[in-house]
């Protein structure tokens, strides 16, 4: 009764959520690619494809509650399912973010930068780094790999306190900044955020691999104990 | 090596060092496992795993089967139910038994419930006990105007195991064995059984053999896995059936395997 349906079921399930989160990554580096060169149309063509990324999250959610349904998957296959769920919605949300950074490109047009884009691009890479290194500790149900990628959280951190220390002097400076140095604080919160995501993602990559539910925390790799404790028999409702 | 995800408090049946074997063929090996009371336990496992030799040996069913041969102990309360000058008979009232497919007497609704009852020769007031079964098993307010009248055998399939529930329930066994009761029944026929049991847990500690996972998911609280007559995890259901420890158990339990 070996379920070969199922197993290829899965394999074109994870294939999928992987190119989504091709797109949403290609969409992050398009959209503060567009904000460093000002291509408002750049911006344009990221805001518009948010859609699509919208979209292919509802019909892998819809795929996701078709195998529930009809497969009854059990163990690592449950966790899988279950999992997938959830990243797909944090890839939207990080999609969500990139075509906010492009609206930030479409709000501050043509109008000269206040200060050269560095820490930006920095947190980006950082960010989409940890992305990709997710998604491989995915692929290898590697919950080790995916412990050591949330790590890299603080790194973006530590830019984004920066980011916005170097803002508020600018606009201290000369009132006339407050714009778009507000502008920009969004921006950095964006991308943030985006890490923060990815970090949620290394929560069910561990999921996956371990069966445990953990919170990663924004301070460090604070997992919580190990499950197996003292036999608890009692039925609880769901 | 067995894995326990824990240890079970004042268990009602424990089955100690237990191996079997039919003729030559061993069908049990060194079994320890721990039924928890008021609980309902699924011991779940390919075909000729030994699941049902292990449901069996509960309550002696075993004892007539040519070349049946039995070693380690059955613990009921702490007795030893496969000892010297032990009763099957009376292991089978304290530990009654259900199976796969329903087998009423071609005997009234009453009769088939009140049977047991006389069998074992039980003082009460009959008429009350028989209508405080069928009322367990979820039958009474479907037969209760056809008690004399008709013959077990003409209930629905559903309807007949519920009969036969209700006929084990009659002598307020503290175990209820079942053994795929729904094997031979429809789905809803099956959900109405499933339901019954999650009702009877508050009352009996049961034990049930099946071979639908889903089954064992729905309605049992904790999970015995037997794989060619040893027993290898032994676990709370949500836990085994989302993080298995070992990895037959998750072969199994997902569908891969062989």
């Amino acid at each position: 009764m070996v379920r070969e349906g199922l197993a290829q079921s899965l394999r074109e399930l994870e294939e999928e959520v992987l190119r989504l989160a091709a797109a949403v990554g290609g969409a992050i580096r398009q959209a503060v690619e567009s904000l460093k060169a000002q291509d408002l149309e750049l911006a344009r063509r990221v805001v518009l494809g948010d859609e699509e990324i919208n979209r292919q999250r509802f019909a892998l959610e819809e795929r996701c509650l078709a195998l529930l349904a009809t497969q009854q998957p059990m163990a690592s296959d449950l966790r899988l399912i279950t999992a997938i769920m959830h990243i797909v919605t944090d890839l939207e949300r990080m999609g969500d973010h990139a075509a906010g950074l492009a609206r930030i490109t479409l709000l501050i047009g043509r109008a000269p930068l206040i200060k050269p884009l560095l820490d930006i691009p920095r947190m980006t890479d950082i960010a989409l780094g940890m992305l990709e290194e997710a998604l491989a500790a995915l692929r290898r149900r590697d919950a080790q790999a995916a412990q050591t990628v949330a790590l890299r959280d603080d790194e973006v951190d530590a830019l984004h306190d920066q980011i916005h220390r170097e803002l508020f002097l600018l606009m201290i400076q000369d009132p006339r900044h407050i714009t778009q140095a507000t502008y920009l604080m969004w921006a950095s919160h964006n991308l943030e955020r985006i890490a923060d995501l990815v970090t949620n993602i290394c929560e069910r990559v561990i999921f996956v691999a371990t069966g445990r539910l953990a919170e990663l925390n924004v301070t460090g790799a604070a997992l919580a104990e190990d499950l197996p404790g003292p036999y608890h028999g009692d039925r609880e409702d769901p | 090596m067995t894995i326990y995800w824990g240890t079970v408090e004042n268990p009602v049946l424990s089955a100690r060092a237990f191996s079997a074997w039919y003729g030559k063929a061993q069908a049990l090996r060194d079994v320890h496992l721990d039924i928890p009371e008021r609980a309902v336990t699924a011991i779940i496992g390919p075909s000729g795993c030994g699941k049902t030799t292990l449901i069996r040996a509960m309550n002696r069913m075993n004892d007539t089967v040519p070349g049946f041969r039995a070693q380690g102990e059955i613990l009921f309360r702490g007795v030893n139910i496969y000892a010297p000058r032990v009763d099957p008979v009376a292991v089978r009232r304290r530990i009654g038994m259900v199976f796969q497919k329903p087998n009423p007497f071609p005997k009234s609704i009453f009769e088939n419930v009140a049977f047991g009852l006389r069998v074992n020769g039980f003082r009460g007031n009959i008429r009350e006990r028989v209508e405080w079964a069928l009322r367990r098993a979820a039958l009474w307010e479907e037969v209760e105007g056809d008690l004399h009248r008709k013959s077990g055998d003409e209930l629905s399939g559903g309807q007949q195991q519920r009969l036969c529930i209700a006929r084990a329930l009659a002598v307020d066994p503290e175990v209820l064995l079942m053994d795929e009761p729904c094997s031979a029944l429809d789905p809803v026929a099956t959900m109405k059984i499933e339901d019954l049991i999650r009702d009877l847990v508050s009352s009996v500690t049961i034990v049930i053999v099946t071979h639908n996972m889903q089954q064992a998911a729905r309605v049992s609280d904790h999970i015995a896995f037997l794989l060619l007559g040893e027993l290898v995890e032994f676990g709370p259901t949500r836990e085994v059936f989302t993080r298995p420890r070992d990895p037959r158990t998750e072969a199994y339990i997902t569908g891969r395997f062989g």
